[in-house]
């Protein structure tokens, strides 16, 4: 019987009732007295001189209270990038500065170089208007492909960068000379090259912040859509603005989605509250969905040259890439980590290969910025290792199951260290991929393929063996890599009076459903009710200061801190019952949520230690403080590895290149479960975004730096229709070793594991079908590119 | 968006008096209209709303085929024509979502002409005739490339009359994010011959396969178009397919039509 409470129970969605019913409190919800509008005025050339900005007829108009341009935020801080990356050569990575507004030049289109705060939003955008037309803007020639701008020093994204090259990097330098040898005699070598297509991430809900400045005591607020209120009031507070922190709250209240674009620091944030604090009221500013398209930060953008180097039989003896990512005009805050330690580091895979070299040439362009975006780094290591691997699989007529089995690391071989730096703890690859075989019924595939190719269609079949790496840590250790900042998490578990319980985290939910998964936990080690139990996120004058969600990590790193938090209150609880039932410390026993003298009928319920807490009466006042309320903080030993392996079966038109997926199958290893139902749903949506850039997603800025696919009428986003009922597994677990919920993390890996075994399908029906001139095709696979590819 | 001022005429006469009075533009279902302005590329002093006009609005047999309102739901359309013209149905049934379905109409649709929208291509393998304000006027006339048709300022639709074939399908291509057509083709069979009209894949907007229509004539059948070829020369050509592309959908949905008629 599968458990209805506590740990590994389906616990419904607490949060979606009210999601589901309108009653969510979004940011744009939020009504304040006295609030104004702010509007962005932006940038329609990709890059431009900014030669004058008149603001005096858009000051002049109706409702107009202030303009702000570059020039008002030229004496704060620049945004900065959290992570300092090395080249090559050793020298530091170029940090151009990343103003709040632009400043003497526009970089892309959609960069904001002015701003509007009127009484309503019509006269606010009225007068933006009224500012692109008085502007003055002289366009310099648009850098867009990453190639050409490394190769002009003339034409640069910003003046003092010569060449657009933000760092060339080499992971890790001192292994590039054995890897070339190695390639240098092997007796096959696989190449491919690909493009990693650019993502926007087009949450659900767009970006959103509303600034306010209380002049009493001369503290701010700030409001928006955020990951990680306490990292975002760091930024603005620290780094942009020279406010103290603690002059700054900053709540992100319901969020509509993130998929990482809200991880980061944007200048619309502090252009809210420096017009907050000018104008003394407060100020909002939503944005429209075509700002979202423009201005969000943008995910992947790789092209890649990888290599492979093999014996005969397949076994691997090298890998070799080199990358060009795009980091578009300005470094957003992950932008640097993002292709670097989140994408080299993943480069060995689930293999024993011996050696692998990672070089990643990051280049400024005149484009939005380009940051961390479901899966980030991961999907596009991940991506062209299985696609290699794949045409390597083609050329030597082997077979891509054996393949993999030949050269999975093996359960015995943990902890086992890559070439690549990661220290992968436990996991079983063998068994991910023999359950996936099973419920794909690959057996079966040649009756399905006879049967699609009566109806005069194409069926395929693509595997991806994929692992990642959750929960960046520890902090010491990333440090050493270049953060800037740590990355543990904290949670405070505060025992009301009356049992009740209520957790403030630093992690942040968006979707994620960590109201209802926490209570879980709780309500397992303490024997409480879930319903009991409250999570509190989001508000940085509640919760302890946490780094937030993105990367996997809220329960890995998060969940566990507040798992230790409730050690603590356990352990105290167990000081309170001894005196209590007048026995000794070591004699007390916690279980089922009552506090007992071992070997004796004598027991305290948690409800009544946690009222003594609060009405010590009958108390050891002497030796224990009163109350029960315990905070931790906690700080991963090592990344967690979550890891799988996905079988995606297509149906192809030939006649029209349209590929349908008609089935996907994943077999995950995410150690222990927390709520299976919510799991489920990761998985859902994230094989769903990697269905969405496998076939339909695409990015395009044409030679001018205009964005071509800069509405939902271009940019295909994935629907219902587009894809298939999932058939997902997570029964093979390796619980992860070194945090006691034996947690890994499965928000990222849908996105991560899926694109290559999409396109590696779709390579399969047309290799079946006799078309095997075609070896590659670049993602999105549109309809139009298969056509195209079939017919040369 | 701009302010604007709104009517809701009850009589064709009072509309296009409306019309014919300043800055006024017709609005049926806002399904373009509305989002252009709020783009801010179109806009008027005064919207002059079609929906309120009974006589523009259902749809009935009469003279010459299947009388549809031009203020007619493609909702509508898709339920009432289902056993009358199934593929004119279908293509209705597969414009947008249901709130396009539910407010968008066939007189908006034709007046609009968006290379990329469905119905041109079934009004103009129809044969329809579009009756106006002041005239009538013949499909193969009212076409005129892409966003313009043979309409006067401040003319409007009234209906639409739909002459019913023997044999008819709608195959649509659908561009994957819009999901307009890539490229559409409808083909219809009728006593004295074939009519195929092909939408989303010309820079000049729907047009008549000829040399399909003639040798669909001779021979009701795929095969009877298998050894034609479709010229590229004057095709779409944009990220979600080139010419060539375009060129061959025309060829494969054509087939697939007179499968499916
Ligand atoms: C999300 C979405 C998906 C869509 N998908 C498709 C699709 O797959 N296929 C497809 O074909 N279309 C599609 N459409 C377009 C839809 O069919 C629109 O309804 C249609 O193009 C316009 O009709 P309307 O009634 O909304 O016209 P409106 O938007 O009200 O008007 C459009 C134009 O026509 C003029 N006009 C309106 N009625 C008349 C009249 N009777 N006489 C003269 N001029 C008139 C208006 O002045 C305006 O210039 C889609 C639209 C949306 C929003």
């Amino acid at each position: 019987m599968p458990k209805d409470y506590g740990i590994g129970a389906s616990s419904k969605r607490r949060e979606d009732v009210r999601f589901l019913t309108g009653r969510g409190q979004y940011t744009d919800d939020l009504s304040i007295h006295g609030q104004a509008h702010a509007v962005m005025v932006r940038s329609n050339v990709a890059h431009g001189k900014i030669v004058s900005i008149d603001t005096s007829a858009a000051a002049a108009m109706p409702g107009v209270l202030a303009v702000f341009t570059g020039e008002d935020f030229k004496d704060v801080g620049g945004n900065p990038a959290g992570w300092l990356i090395k080249s090559r050569n050793g020298e530091p990575m170029r940090e151009p500065k990343r103003p709040v507004l632009a400043h003497g030049k526009v970089r892309h289109v959609g960069d904001a170089y002015a701003a509007v705060i009127a009484e309503t939003y019509e006269q606010a955008k009225a007068a933006a208007q009224q500012i692109a037309d008085d502007a003055v803007i002289d366009e310099l020639p648009a850098i867009i492909d990453m190639k050409a701008a490394a190769a002009d020093a003339s034409n640069r994204v910003h003046d003092e960068i010569p060449d657009n090259i933000c760092f060339d990097w080499g992971w890790i330098e001192d292994n590039r000379a054995a890897v070339d040898a190695v390639f240098k005699s092997a007796p096959h070598i696989t190449t491919l090259e690909l493009v990693n297509n650019r993502l926007v991430p087009n949450a659900m809900e767009p970006r959103a912040s509303i600034g306010e400045y209380f002049p009493g005591t001369g503290d701010y607020k700030l409001t928006t859509t955020s990951q990680n209120p306490h990292l975002t009031r760091l930024l603005v507070a620290a780094f942009v603005m020279g406010i103290p922190e603690n002059k700054l709250t900053v709540v992100a209240p319901d969020v509509g989605g993130g998929f990482g674009s809200k991880i980061y620091h944007y200048g619309e944030e502090a252009l809210v509250l420096a017009a907050a604090k000018k104008l003394g009221r407060a100020v909002r500013w939503t944005a429209e969905r075509s700002e979202s398209f423009l201005s969000d930060a943008h995910g992947r953008d790789h092209v890649t040259k990888i290599e492979l180097a093999c014996e005969k039989d397949g076994t691997f003896l090298a890998f070799r890439t080199e990358t060009y990512a795009n980091v578009g005009a300005y470094l957003s805050n992950f932008s640097t980590a993002t292709p670097t330690f989140l994408h080299g580091t993943l480069m060995a895979g689930p293999y024993k290969v011996p050696h692998v070299y990672v070089n990643v040439k990051t280049i400024f362009t005149n484009t939005a910025p380009v940051d961390a975006y479901r899966g980030a780094g991961r999907p596009e290591a991940t991506f062209s290792l299985e696609r290699v691997i794949d045409k390597m699989c083609r050329e030597l007529g082997l077979d891509q199951f054996e393949v993999r089995r030949k050269n999975f690391i093996t359960p015995d071989m943990f902890p086992y260290t890559t070439p690549v730096g990661l220290a992968y703890d436990t996991g079983n690859y063998q068994a991910t991929l023999a359950k996936a075989i099973e419920m794909a019924d690959v057996a079966g595939f040649d009756k399905r393929a006879a049967a699609s190719k009566a109806k005069g269609r194409l069926r395929g079949m693509g595997l991806s063996t994929w692992i990642e790496a959750c929960g960046i840590a520890p902090s010491h250790l990333v440090g050493v890599l270049g953060s800037r900042v740590g990355l543990y998490d904290a949670a405070t578990v505060r025992v009301n009076a009356t049992g009740n319980i209520s957790v403030m985290v630093g992690a942040h939910s968006h979707g994620q459903g960590h109201e209802t998964v926490f209570p879980q936990i709780v309500a397992e080690r303490l024997g409480v009710p879930e319903s009991s139990v409250e999570i509190v996120h989001g508000d940085t004058s509640k919760i302890p200061f946490g780094m937030g969600s993105y990367g996997s990590r809220s329960l890995a790193v998060c969940g566990v801190a507040m798992n230790k938090a409730i050690d603590k209150i356990v352990a105290k609880g167990k000081k309170i019952a001894a005196h209590m039932l007048e026995a000794s410390e070591g004699d007390i026993t916690f279980e089922d949520g009552k506090f007992s003298v071992a070997g004796t009928d004598k027991a305290k319920t948690f409800g009544e230690i946690a009222f003594s807490a609060y009405v010590p009466h009958n108390y050891p006042l002497e030796t224990l403080e009163p109350g029960l309320e315990e905070t931790a903080f906690y700080d991963p030993a090592n990344f967690t590895y979550p890891a799988g392996a996905y079988i995606c079966e297509v149906e192809l038109d030939p006649d029209t290149g349209k590929v349908d997926v008609v089935a996907f199958h994943c077999a995950d290893d995410f150690g222990n479960i927390m709520n299976p139902m919510i799991v489920e749903g990761q998985v859902h949506g994230g094989v769903g975004q990697g269905i969405g850039q496998a076939l339909l997603e695409n990015t395009t800025y044409d030679e001018n730096g205009q964005l071509l696919t800069g509405s939902f009428m271009d940019y295909a986003m994935p629907r219902a229709s587009d894809v298939p009922f999932y058939n997902v597994d997570y029964s093979c677990q390796t619980p992860c070793t070194h945090n006691p919920l034996g947690v890994k993390g499965c928000g990222e890996a849908g996105a991560i594991g899926s694109p290559p075994a999409v396109v590696n399908a779709v390579i399969d029906a047309l290799h079946r079908g006799g078309m095997t001139h075609v070896t590659h095709i670049n993602m999105p696979v549109s309809p139009g590119r298969v056509w195209q590819a079939i017919n040369g | 968006m701009q302010n604007f001022d709104f009517v809701k005429p009850a009589t064709i006469a009072e509309a296009v008096k409306a019309l014919n009075s300043g800055d006024a533009q017709a609005l049926s279902g806002g399904q373009t209209l509305i989002a252009t302005m709020k783009q801010g590329l179109a806009g008027a002093e005064t919207l002059v709303s079609l929906t309120g006009i009974a006589e523009m609005k259902g749809v009935c047999q009469g003279d010459g085929g299947l009388h549809i309102g031009a203020a007619t739901s493609h909702a509508t359309v898709a339920r009432e024509v289902a056993t009358t013209y199934p593929a004119l149905a279908k293509l209705a049934g597969g414009i947008g979502d249901p709130q396009v379905r539910n407010r968008g109409t066939v007189g908006g649709s034709l007046a609009n002409n968006d290379p990329a929208a469905c119905y041109p291509s079934g009004a103009l393998a129809s044969g329809a005739t579009i009756v106006t304000d002041r005239r009538e006027i013949a499909a193969d006339d009212y076409f005129q490339g892409l966003f313009a048709t043979a309409l006067d300022e401040g003319e409007i639709i009234t209906k639409v009359i739909f002459p019913i074939p023997e044999k008819a399908a709608y195959v649509k291509f659908e561009q994957p994010a819009s999901r307009f057509a890539l490229t559409g083709v409808f083909v219809a069979k009728f006593a004295g011959g074939v009519r195929v009209a092909v939408t989303g894949a010309s820079n000049d907007g729907v047009f008549r396969w000829t040399e399909a229509e003639k040798a669909l004539s001779a021979n009701f059948s795929a095969a009877a178009i298998s050894g034609l070829s479709v010229d590229a020369g004057n095709m779409i050509s944009d990220l979600h397919g080139t010419a060539e592309y375009r060129a061959n959908l025309v060829k494969v949905l054509t087939a697939r039509a007179v499968t499916a008629a």
